[in-house]
């Protein structure tokens, strides 16, 4: 029994057991439309944990997850507008356009199963065919992010400016849409897209921390330090970012799939500029390189940007455009890498209660240290 | 004949904004490798500096100005923007040299800041502002010395800024109750600047409409590349500013001063830009989200000329501009009536300003794929390129 209580076990049960405990109290805890939120941001963690992959171990900034989030949005507001309809009937948005049939590629979303499919494996197809011709090039660093920009912009302008397709810049709804029978904007609903959301958040990090603690971490890891270095000992590091990037791609996906159906819509809004890189600042202020740290920040900012908005919405991008400078500046490492890296015991260290050495707790009270401690702060007198 | 006139014509216009929009881009990324996602903004100050300029002479004593004063307003556009830039080196980029990735999203940062600021800018925010920034700069004037020797001395230092913002919230929120100090000064709303007569009517040669106001911005942006060669390749600064982008560390051994290097470059780069938002004005009406339109194209431009290569940037940015033109018109039906009816489809699929941007930049992406390094690349023997 002590044994279970020690704080490795403690260590390694207690988070799962919060988790746990967060999924049973919250949906009782929050009003709906809090809840409604809390989804919705633990749903763009998953892009988040994505963009961690790519930024955080292999050094790729991509400034355009927003095409894969999309996509996936897309792919399952395009099933659940058929799925409303009677046999030969059309989404109503057509008849504004003029346009008599469906066009092709929106047959196959009649399928459940290919919808499915399509949410992660066309975002992380797209991933991987950009992503290839652009690593075979060795396009990299800032070149790298540009060109997502770039291509970001030209699937906006695409879906933007495609009425008769897509439905243009007013993009497709789902709250009227039935999931299994349930209407997708009522509360019951979408409190099992909360709990849906919370084991598909788990799955993701726990995907990433696989993907990120073997051999294949490993060499990513070298990618982001030293690419040179990794291809002349005998590495292709092409093949690695190709696949992590079609990874992360496929994860955007299923985080924009899932923050469509809790906010009832998806338009090509999601592909807009500052969106992609507002996704990088999630990751940056929890973490790079820590997984924990992107699903906390995209959630700890969104949240803040919710509440800021409510009350103050003219701050919001100051306080916006602050952290993109203070983190960059002050916090490299983001809150979670500043918490492991002893930020606390530096601040304790600061106000005169130094934690004591690890290693050699004899030598802090040593007086002879103590004596050259206080000279070397200044006298302190 | 005409038809290919018309195009050069209108290729040419909309590709001459982009030289100009991406020259101080040109000078900023290709000879620092500073990405600033600000530049935008940097125009975006450039447009409002016209349209401050333009309502002080508009009425009163300077009236005679008017006719000129577009004139007027792009030295001081170059000296409003250029300072803001220059206060942005000074106090963020300089301290993320040689991180380009993190100098990206500092200067996003930035860029959100300042199109914020434009529209939420009052009388009663400006006194706040400064008051927080004296109060900032001032406090450890009035400490004694030896409290910044101390190991809680960043804590001092943060309680100092949390003070000083503080106080200057404070203060804008109690002038922010007299109504006259709480006009915002531009608001959200888009901007509209009457250019001078001059510059309204167009010229006509036969077929050919050439609007003066086209006509102005070439001139300006063939005197921009002219006068930014001529400062790069002959003046004395000029040639420190390329010994210091050939070998940092051997101009630094032969006293050139490197830093004062670095901040005249990007004094000179975000003038540049708000030189382009002059010739912006003149297109239209201005917002706030201004930057955001430019920025994207600015990029495209500056890498598909190869980074550090002014040939590169008038070349890429005047090819991108003819090219958006002759696929958002869809003037190569006229040329060519009789085309088959799937290739017809596909020319008026493209055939509208948003859709001839996706296909070019859709292009631009396809051919870096084959020139990675861009139309004029730099040559080097180095593993990373």
């Amino acid at each position: 029994m002590a044994e279970l209580f020690s704080t490795r076990t403690l260590g390694r049960w207690l988070p799962w057991l919060l988790i746990v405990l967060a999924a049973l109290l919250l949906p009782v805890l929050l009003p709906p439309f809090r809840l409604n939120l809390l989804g919705r941001f633990l749903a763009l963690g998953i892009a988040a944990l994505g963009i961690d992959l790519i930024w955080g171990f292999t050094g790729l900034l991509s400034l355009g997850q927003g095409i894969f989030f999309a996509l996936g949005g897309y792919a399952l507001g395009m099933h659940l507008q058929l799925q409303a309809l009677q046999p030969g009937q059309l989404p109503e948005f057509f008849s504004l356009y003029g346009v008599k049939a469906l066009p092709a590629f929106w047959q196959p979303f009649h399928s459940a199963l290919f919808t499915l499919f399509a949410i992660w494996l066309i975002p992380a197809l797209v991933a991987g065919v950009l992503g290839y011709l652009v690593f075979r090039n060795r396009i990299k660093g800032v070149y790298f992010s540009i060109l997502t920009q770039a291509a970001l912009l030209v699937f906006f302008n695409f879906f933007n400016g495609q009425q008769k397709l897509i439905n243009g810049t007013n993009g497709l709804k789902t709250d009227t849409a039935r999931i299994l029978g349930q209407l997708a904007g009522s509360d019951g609903m979408q409190r099992n897209l909360f709990w849906l959301t919370l084991v598909l958040v788990i799955g993701a990090f726990l995907l990433c921390r696989w993907l990120t603690g073997g051999r294949f971490g490993d060499a990513l890891i070298a990618i982001r330090d030293d690419e040179p270095r990794l291809r002349f000992t005998g590495y292709n590091p092409t093949a690695y970012k190709t696949v992590v990037f079609a990874v992360a791609g496929a994860l955007a996906g299923i985080s924009g799939a899932l923050y469509t159906v809790q906010s009832g819509i998806v338009s090509p809004q999601y592909m807009a500029v500052p969106f992609s890189i507002e996704m990088v600042i999630w990751v940056a202020v929890g973490g790079r390189g820590t997984l924990i740290g992107a699903v906390l920040g995209a959630v700890l900012i969104n949240y803040a940007k919710s509440l800021v908005s409510e009350a103050l919405p003219e701050t919001w991008l100051f306080i916006q455009g602050g952290l993109f400078l203070l983190v960059v500046t002050a916090l490299p490492d983001g809150l979670v890498g500043w918490w492991r890296s002893g930020g606390p015991g530096r601040i304790r260290a600061m106000v005169g209660w130094p934690a004591p050495a690890a290693t050699y707790p004899e030598l802090d009270l040593d007086p002879a240290v103590q004596a050259e401690k206080t000279e070397w702060q200044g006298g302190g007198r | 004949m005409d038809l290919f006139f018309d195009t050069l014509f209108n290729g040419m216009a909309i590709g001459s904004v982009l030289v100009l929009a991406a020259l101080g881009l040109a000078v900023v990324f290709g000879l620092m490798g500073v990405i600033n996602m600000a530049h935008g903004e940097l125009m975006m100050i450039g447009a409002y500096t016209t349209f401050v300029v333009q309502n002080l002479v508009k009425n009163g004593p300077l009236e005679f100005l008017f006719p000129i004063y577009i004139l007027v307003a792009i030295p001081i556009a170059f000296l409003v923007s250029g300072l803001v830039g220059l206060l942005l080196e000074k106090t963020v980029i300089r301290r993320l040299y040689g991180r380009p990735l993190e100098t990206l999203l500092a200067t996003w940062g930035v860029s959100l800041i300042l199109q914020q600021f434009v529209r939420s800018v009052s009388t009663a925010f400006a006194l706040g502002l400064v008051l927080a920034v004296a109060v900032g700069l001032l406090v450890p004037r009035l400490l004694p010395a030896r409290w910044g020797r101390q190991r809680w001395a960043p804590l001092l230092d943060l309680g100092r800024w949390l003070l000083a913002a503080l106080l200057g919230i404070g203060l804008a929120s109690l002038l922010g109750g007299v109504r006259v100090l709480d006009q915002p000064w531009f608001s959200a709303r888009n901007i509209d600047v009457t250019a001078p007569r001059w510059l309204r009517g167009s010229i006509d040669l036969g077929a050919l409409n050439m609007p003066v106001a086209r006509l102005f911005i070439l001139a300006l942006t063939a005197l921009a590349l002219l006068a930014v060669v001529w400062f790069l390749q002959k003046s004395v600064w000029g040639m420190r500013i390329r010994a210091v982008t050939q070998n940092r560390a051997m101009s630094d051994c032969l006293g050139i001063p490197t830093e004062r290097v670095d901040a005249l470059t990007f004094l000179v780069g975000s003038g540049l830009a708000g030189v382009a938002g002059v010739a912006v004005t003149l297109l239209g009406s201005v917002g706030p989200n201004l930057g955001g339109n430019y920025i994207v194209d600015c990029f495209m431009v500056v890498v598909l000329g190869g980074v550090g290569k002014l040939l590169g940037t008038v070349v890429a940015a005047l090819g991108i501009g003819i090219l958006s033109y002759v696929i958002g018109s869809g003037s190569l039906l006229l040329v060519w009536p009789a085309m088959p009816s799937a290739l017809n489809a596909l020319v008026s699929f493209f055939a509208t300003t948003s859709m001839a941007k996706v296909l070019v930049f859709a292009l631009i992406v396809l051919f870096l794929q084959f020139r990675p390094a861009g139309l004029f690349p730099q040559k080097g023997r180095m593993v990373e390129a």
